[in-house]
């Protein structure tokens, strides 16, 4: 032991040959005082391991191509989607318990074609140029909606107007320092309200590539990923925007793509060069929405009963559990 | 007395009170009527001196005699204006009759200009007030980041084409597109009634003779509705529209024959590239060889 530790360890600036320098066994790099040195060892220590693992990953690549056919079939990688944590809400397809519910809850008139979708696009006070561009792209992707200055007016009595003249969504777009930055979505004969923080806003002429303005043909919707019961609603709440039959003719489709509690709007025209193929083209404003809170009737922040809030301290700790 | 009081603390000595900037001096007693540094608005230096001040939301008349000069307790006496403008001025009148102009104008135009601003603030507390909510930086950033990963992870753009493809195949757009792999579904379909498919395959193998050229040159146009440029122009208008179903239309009548023999298929796809030069009736004799 004591002819080891004798030469310096991390003679890096020294004499060659370092294999010659024998270690205690229970030397670590992270005793060594000097931070020269230190770092010296550690960079050695961690080229050493890279070199390991490449030739674990040689040997183990021999040996697959030696096995041939009978290799066992390759690992998948594990991803934050394939380890997410089991949401015991998550909707089953067939449960008839769900659809019992969304048989009777407030977008039943919707889905069963009763109501056509009038909606309603407004901004928090005095909106600045951005949201208010924002604004009117909004409106010309979501069918038959109408945007209204703000002008100071509380929103507990603007809806009561609202419902008075068929408005069955509001939309709200808070904005803050010039961009919006918050999005509340309330479904209007005392539905439930949706609280989103919204960010990387694109407006239409931010987006490389993209085609011409949306006509007027009414889009298909696509929804991705709402698995839980909480996405499921929320997934109805956006469907709930646009009237129920798409025109094809217009060849237009707004997306809702969820992944990682994250909903990404997109809205693009396609078109099917082939029965495998279909290109498509990105028109209109692009933004993604983070649920903060789900709340029961229509928007009151005092006395509203709240379904679901974005608690940080208590759903943040895992990073594979998502809610939507 | 005061004359010595303003010599001291005003000019020369350190006054507490007092805060100097670039153009002005400044009095921060709170007694202070005008709030600036003057030898006739020092309420240290003045042994008759008056104030208004508001203390929630009623406003009082602070007034200082030479005669309880002695008595630091009782300096001050407070009357309570009343909540009238026109009356609370006659009182200020009132009570500092006699007193200087310059005091009793400048008690005036404070009490005006308190009761201004307490009316301000009435109106403002009826007003939605703007909650402000403190972003923490530390986790604004972690959302963007998780924000992008996820962006990353999406892979928006093949999911939606995917979907899209999904609902194609199950029929949602109906009779808008028709691909030839719906032409080979439903040639299948006819196949396995018996009757129909042998009428079937005889009239699709003579259109296979028949439009041998056209097929070709309908396989080179293909490849470039892949620019953006041609969707442009096909989405001005619904004429266009129609003509381009029409077109489509044309192609499945040509190419129906692809779907009955689905192997061919692929690789005679790829002739285009090749053969663009070879129009003529030699062609299958070509097939055999490259076969």
């Amino acid at each position: 032991a004591g002819e080891g530790s004798g030469p310096v360890p991390g003679d890096g600036t020294g004499p060659p040959a370092p294999e010659q320098v024998l270690f205690p066994p229970t030397f670590s790099v992270s005793e060594i005082k000097n931070k020269q040195r230190r770092h010296f060892m550690f960079l050695r220590w961690k080229q050493q391991q890279r070199k390991e693992k490449l030739a674990l990953k040689k040997k183990r690549k021999k040996e697959r191509e030696a096995l041939g056919d009978k290799a066992p079939p390759k690992a998948v990688p594990k991803t934050i989607e394939n380890q997410r944590v089991y949401d015991e809400t998550t909707v089953d397809p067939n449960d008839e318990e769900v659809a019992f519910d969304e048989a009777t809850d407030e977008f039943a008139p919707y889905f069963n074609r009763q109501t056509v979708p009038k909606i309603l696009i407004t901004t928090s006070d005095r909106p600045r140029g951005r949201t208010v561009r924002f604004c009117e792209q909004l409106a010309t992707v979501i069918p038959n909606s109408h945007v209204y200055y703000r002008r100071g007016l509380a929103l507990k009595r603007i809806i009561p107007q609202c419902i008075a003249r068929d408005f069955t969504d509001l939309i709200v777009i808070n904005e803050d320092r010039k961009i919006p930055n918050g999005l509340v979505l309330s479904h209007l004969p005392d539905g439930p309200t949706a609280h989103f923080r919204m960010s990387s806003v694109r407006l239409r002429k931010e987006i490389k590539r993209k085609g011409k303005e949306p006509t007027v043909h009414v889009p298909e919707v696509i929804l991705n990923n709402f698995t839980t019961r909480l996405g499921h609603s929320i997934g109805r709440m956006f469907a709930a925007l646009f009237p129920h039959d798409p025109q094809f003719i217009g060849r237009q489709v707004a997306t809702f793509h969820n992944q990682r509690d994250y909903i990404f709007f997109r809205f693009h025209r396609y078109i099917f060069k082939s029965e495998k193929k279909v290109g498509i083209q990105e028109l209109g404003p692009r933004f993604t929405l983070k649920l903060r809170s789900l709340q029961k009737g229509t928007f009151d922040s005092k006395f509203g009963e709240y379904e679901w809030i974005h608690k940080r301290r208590e759903m943040d700790t895992s990073r594979r559990k998502f809610h939507l | 007395s005061p004359q010595v009081v303003w010599s001291m603390l005003g000019n020369r000595q350190f006054c507490s009170y007092k805060m100097t900037t670039k153009t002005q001096n400044f009095c921060r007693n709170e007694y202070n009527l005008t709030g600036l540094c003057n030898r006739s608005s020092c309420p240290l230096a003045n042994s008759q001196y008056a104030t208004v001040r508001e203390e929630k939301g009623r406003c009082y008349l602070y007034m200082k005699t030479i005669e309880r000069a002695a008595f630091p307790r009782r300096l001050w006496e407070r009357v309570l204006l009343s909540k009238n403008y026109e009356k609370a001025l006659e009182e200020i009148d009132e009570n500092l009759i006699y007193w200087p102009r310059f005091i009793r104008h400048k008690c005036k135009q404070r009490f005006t200009k308190i009761t201004q601003y307490l009316i301000r603030i009435r109106k403002l507390t009826l007003k939605r007030q703007r909650k402000l909510v403190p972003l923490r930086r530390k986790i604004e950033r972690r959302e963007n980041r998780r924000e992008e990963k996820a962006l990353i992870a999406a892979q928006l753009d093949n999911a939606i084409e995917k979907e899209l493809l999904e609902r194609l195949k199950q029929d949602t757009y109906g009779d808008i597109y028709n691909f030839p792999i719906h032409a080979f579904d439903k040639a299948l379909q006819q196949q396995d009634a018996e009757s129909e498919s042998e009428s079937d395959a005889e009239r699709e193998e003579e259109d296979d003779d028949e439009d041998v050229d056209k097929r070709e040159f309908v396989e080179a146009e293909d490849s470039e509705l892949s620019d953006f440029e041609d969707m442009d122009k096909l989405e001005t208008s619904s004429e266009e529209e129609q003509e381009e179903e029409e077109e489509v239309e044309k192609k499945v009548s040509h190419s129906k024959s692809k779907g009955k023999t689905p192997l061919k298929g692929p690789a005679r796809r790829k002739r285009p590239y090749i053969e663009i030069e070879y129009e003529e009736e030699t062609e299958p004799s070509t097939k055999t060889k490259a076969a």
